[in-house]
């Protein structure tokens, strides 16, 4: 009975007035990006990183940055299936299906399965997180320094396995991340690496500086370049709710949805759009009628919908156990923990118990205000569909200019976002993907930390990684994944897999 | 040899570099031993692996099984605007303050559109300047110069 105790304590933590209003703003905001393309999750959490300096609870600060990352998945299917465009990448599938059946006046029904799915894989989800954090959490205290590195080696070859395009490109790109994590001072030794007697630089690069560069301003950029012409089914959301045999179709395709969203959610690199795509898939090779998939099946918006919400809130998984992030938008979670002097890892169960449970709950009582928000106000956010990019975008570079200049007052990580657009833009150019880089950047400083001391440990014995059996394990499954990836079956079936998907 | 596949030749090269950069760059601190670790022998370890994975990627694109592909048109239009508005923010806002720096970055930014026009733009500048007042000043008290220095002494 520990965990309804326990359960209690996140109620009582997440229901105050200010946290449900943050919970509120949160979701509201989250919605508000999913549905215009162009901006996502990513930038909006680290535009908002810096103003959650000013709240003197951390955990109304992660229940408000958790709420955008599961709002945007909502919002991302409304602007899917009306406007054919996925409004996040997670609902690039929900597209093909949820697009035709609007065209055929069915956006109501399509509109209102999603949301009734994104509700109950949330619900699920949510009691998945709080049944196996803490078993978890357990196991992560038996770590040593070995274990952590090998954890950590693990987690970037799956986000380099799961990342699209290349292999090799994204390997190196995790690299790249890593050795600009490597900037700054070195608590060992106290020498300033990599700095160029830049004293901005000894404390390393700005965490928000690069998300912001990379993916808000080289986005910007991108979407300048190509323009597309937006149709926009506005007049036609008339009846909401899904006939009965709708609903007999699509429930077995929300549980399933479930299932799978959970599961790759959990895993390094996974999360949201992995999940949509694995589902989508999968409805399809189950069904009795797999023509009917891309002709407007109700199945291929509930599945993926369901499975994009369940992936989204499990990879909180490894971030609130291991302190892990498995994805970008976790790595900027980490970083809004450490803001708040808050070590991420298997003791802030212990140490900060009701951030733990508030945060969880908190997720299910967003996820209730969002069915509820969310089909009264679709007419709303189709409204909003209809604001041009031409006053979108200068919109987007303020608040980040803002935020950028607001994590230290300094307009100094205002400049530095320049060089990172940038990079980012050549990045987009040569077909590599600037996801793994964010991870590796953000591991770095604790990756060499933890080699080193289990390299002190053994006294300099290489083997010592292989030898310890966690960590050993650890090592295998990454080596097994690369393995894997550079079988030829297996890569010519991932090109197709994330074929489509840009 | 003929470059076939641009963008895999380019990253390649790009990686190929980068690592050796940071792998002479490293060579300024002390190294250490396996057991004691110096501030030198993580980053070099990474530039070499980083170097070898340029190679690994670049070598494939000359070949002559290597698909033709070519990097896509650069639009340097775009670029220089949205990141000329940016240092413009940047540069003003100390000593001009906000309101001469929000100005700056939106009128600047707006130019990159093709649809560019003056009144509108006009339009986008009021309304994020009192929007960004009420959240940023008003709502979360973050500290910025709002007007111009020589103003408010």
């Amino acid at each position: 009975m520990e965990l309804l105790s326990n359960l209690g304590l996140g109620f009582a933590t997440a229901a105050t007035l200010t946290n449900l209003m943050y919970c509120f703003i949160g979701v509201v905001l989250g919605t508000l990006i999913g549905v215009l393309p162009g901006i996502g999750p990513l930038a909006t959490i680290a535009m908002l990183l810096p103003a959650t300096y000013k709240m003197s609870d951390p955990t109304t600060a992660l229940i408000m940055l958790a709420g955008i990352y599961y709002g945007a998945q909502y919002g991302g299917s409304t602007t899917a299936i009306l406007v054919n465009l996925p409004g996040e990448s997670s609902s690039v599938v929900t597209v093909l299906d949820g697009y035709q059946m609007a065209r055929k006046g069915r956006a109501g029904p399509a509109l209102a399965i999603a949301a009734i799915g994104s509700f109950f894989a949330g619900t699920v989800a949510t009691f998945m997180l709080a049944a196996f954090a803490p078993p978890l959490a357990e196991v992560a205290f038996k770590f040593g320094p070995a274990e952590y590195f090998s954890l950590m080696v693990l987690g970037l070859i799956g986000a380099v396995v799961l990342a699209h395009g290349s292999v090799l490109k994204a390997l190196a790109m995790v690299m790249f991340g890593l050795l600009l994590g490597m900037i700054g001072t070195d608590v060992n030794s106290g020498v300033a690496r990599f700095s160029f007697d830049v004293p901005e630089l000894s404390d390393g690069v700005e965490f928000v500086a690069v998300a912001m560069g990379m993916f808000g301003f080289a986005e910007i950029i991108l979407n300048l370049e190509q323009r597309e012409k937006r149709e926009v089914f506005t007049s036609k959301v008339t009846n909401l709710f899904p006939r009965m045999d709708d609903l007999k179709k699509a429930f077995p395709a929300i549980l399933r949805g479930t299932g799978i969203g959970s599961l790759l959610g959990i895993l390094p690199g996974g999360g949201a759009v992995l999940a949509s795509f694995s589902a989508y898939a999968i409805e399809k090779k189950v069904s009795k009628h797999p023509e009917e998939f891309g002709k407007g099946a109700i199945q291929g918006v509930a599945g993926p919908e369901s499975a994009n919400n369940a992936g989204a809130q499990m990879s909180f998984i490894p971030m609130l156990t291991l302190g892990i992030p498995t994805n970008p938008v976790m790595a900027l979670m980490v970083a809004a923990m450490m803001i708040h002097n808050i070590q991420p890892g298997p003791q802030v169960m212990t140490s900060n118990p009701s951030l733990f449970w508030g945060l969880i709950v908190s997720m299910w009582i967003g996820n209730l205000m969002l069915v509820i928000l969310n089909l009264p106000l679709i007419g709303l956010w189709v409204k909003l569909l209809s604001v041009p990019y031409k006053f979108l975008y200068p919109a987007i570079l303020v608040f980040c200019c803002i935020g950028a200049y607001s994590v230290n007052n300094n307009v100094f990580d205002v400049f530095m976002t320049i060089p990172f657009a940038i990079l980012g833009y050549i990045f987009k150019k040569l077909d590599c993907e600037p996801a793994p880089m964010l991870l590796g950047f953000v591991l770095g400083k604790l990756m060499e930390e933890y080699l080193r001391r289990a390299m002190t440990i053994s006294r300099g014995d290489w083997t010592v990684f292989v030898t310890r059996p966690l960590s050993g394990t650890l090592l295998a499954l990454a080596a097994i994944l690369l393995v894997i990836v550079f079988l030829p079956a297996i890569a010519k079936k991932r090109k197709e897999a994330f074929a489509g998907d840009d | 040899m003929q470059i076939r596949n641009h963008r895999d030749f380019w990253a390649g090269v790009l990686f190929f570099i980068t690592g050796i950069l940071f792998m002479i760059l490293s060579q300024q601190y002390t190294m250490g031993t396996a057991a004691k670790m110096g501030p030198g022998y993580f980053p070099t370890m990474l530039g070499a692996l980083m170097a070898v994975l340029g190679l690994m990627i670049l070598i494939p694109s000359v070949r002559r099984s290597a698909p033709e592909l070519r990097v896509g048109k650069i639009d340097f239009r775009a670029i220089v605007l949205i990141l000329v508005a940016v240092a413009a923010y940047a540069l003003a806002l100390p000593k001009l303050g906000f309101i001469v720096a929000l100005s700056l970055l939106v009128f600047i930014s707006s130019i990159a559109d093709y649809e560019f026009r003056v009144p509108s733009t006009l339009v986008s500048i009021v309304v994020l300047l009192i929007f960004s007042w009420l959240v940023f000043v008003k709502g979360l008290e973050l500290q910025f110069p709002f007007l111009p220095v020589f103003l408010t002494r």
